[in-house]
């Protein structure tokens, strides 16, 4: 379960950002979490609105956007979307292949008050 | 955790020692309260916290609330009853930033000292330990060791270690299930003090026993090392393709086993690199010696390389 530390990083980033921008209520947390990323969407999403009781978040609404993975093949140099990690290029089936995009997790923006 | 020094929750602990014990801050404001909110919420009567409560109150009982939000789009949504329009924040911040700064830190110290350090990783039971002892054992014929030890709880692979004269700092994670860079930082700290944690050594980090989440966390080691033992999956890789693909090396470990088994080796490396095509394997075995020859000149290899960049 490191949905749960990440979660406490979540809280921790959006709590900084609001005490930043002088608010203590924040209403919405935008999330990206690549498709690739290890990550359980519902177990960070539930562990999200645990950590944050009593904070400035409790009771935001917490949402998830999961860009899919794309990866170009090292050898035929073709971009393609790549689901899970083993799967190969779909064009020639090679598999080292260089991932573009999909393993970020960061939030993205929240919502004040 | 401690918002200024990213201290764990109070299950961790280093040689028995609680971390928070270690870091009495005194800042107000952190989010120890909510590990405490239940015993003592009126111990942390921020001036907010009575809007806290009151939102929350508001927020569950209605969730349609969230559906009347959804309305709207994701820039103009979530107007909380009563209170004026919701303003956006940018943020884009990484979550694992703030292990990846530790991180920074604890590979800095790293290349200061000259210190190859690895990152074990594995399911529990695949003989970490063991290949531990035996490979310290060789090592300490030619150079120093020391050992950093994660387990959820128990000195037990501690006192092995121990028992072989390397200097080791056991962690215990409690309920966490991975190591992160700030517990390494701590742990070493406490070699340091010790005076073990000598110039160009090597340095063996064990962590919890689990295949998936320690793949997410930077230690600020020099390679993460996988172990896949013969007496489970050959189709590990695929079921746990992070893990696989953050490591540079696969030690296919309990060799001696496989004339018993109907592990296919072959199989399991070709999975390996199915995620990961770049990744190293070694075969080997503590009981036979199989395979501990290259293991460690791959290990003499990379604590040549440190050395030289110190020097």
């Amino acid at each position: 379960m490191h949905e749960l530390t990440l979660a406490e990083s979540v809280i921790e980033i959006v709590e900084n950002a609001a005490r930043q921008a002088g608010v203590t209520r924040i209403t919405r947390v935008k999330l990206s979490v690549g498709a690739l990323a290890h990550v359980e969407s519902d177990a960070l999403l539930y562990c999200c609105e645990v950590v944050s009781r009593n904070g400035a978040a409790d009771g935001a609404r917490f949402e998830l956007e999961r860009p899919p993975g794309r990866a170009k093949c090292n050898a035929c140099g073709q971009e393609f979307m790549l689901d899970h990690l083993a799967l190969g290029c779909p064009h020639c089936s090679a598999h080292e292949v260089t991932v573009l995009d999909g393993e970020q997790m960061k939030v993205v923006e929240i919502g004040v008050v | 955790m401690c918002m200024t020094c990213g201290c764990g929750p109070d299950a961790v602990s280093i040689d028995g020692k609680s971390l928070q014990h270690e870091h009495e801050h005194s800042h107000g404001h952190s989010r120890h309260s909510h590990a405490h909110a239940h015993a003592h919420s009126h111990d942390h009567a921020h001036a907010h916290e009575h809007e806290h409560s009151h939102d929350h109150d508001h927020a569950h009982p209605h969730p349609h609330d969230h559906l009347h939000s959804h309305e709207h789009g994701p820039l103009e949504a979530a107007h909380a009853p009563g209170t004026s329009a919701e303003r956006i924040v940018q943020i884009e911040q990484d979550l694992l930033a703030k292990n990846n700064g530790y991180a920074q830190a604890n590979r800095a110290l790293f290349a200061r000292q000259g210190i190859f350090a690895l990152n074990l990783v594995s399911g529990p039971g695949s003989g970490k330990t063991t290949l531990l002892v035996e490979t310290i054992k060789r090592w300490q014929q030619n150079g120093a060791v020391a050992v950093v030890e994660g387990d959820q709880q128990t000195s037990n692979d501690a006192d092995r270690i121990r028992a072989t004269g390397a200097p080791v700092v056991q962690i215990n994670t409690g309920k966490g299930c991975h190591l992160d860079a700030h517990m390494v930082g701590h742990a070493l700290e406490h070699l340091q003090a010790g005076q073990s944690l000598k110039h160009d050594s090597l340095l063996l980090i064990e962590n919890v026993g689990n295949l998936v989440c320690p793949a997410a966390f930077d230690l600020g080691e020099a390679h993460k090392v996988v172990i896949l033992s013969a007496t489970e999956g050959e189709d590990k890789p695929l079921k746990y393709p992070d893990m696989f693909r953050a490591a540079d090396v696969m030690l296919l470990s309990k060799t001696d086993l496989l004339p018993y088994l109907d592990f296919e080796v072959d199989a399991a490396i070709r999975y390996a690199r199915q995620v990961n095509p770049a990744i190293r394997v070694i075969k080997l075995s503590t009981k036979n010696g199989e395979g501990f020859d290259e293991w460690m000149g791959w290990l003499q290899t990379g604590s040549r390389q440190a050395r030289t960049s110190r020097a």
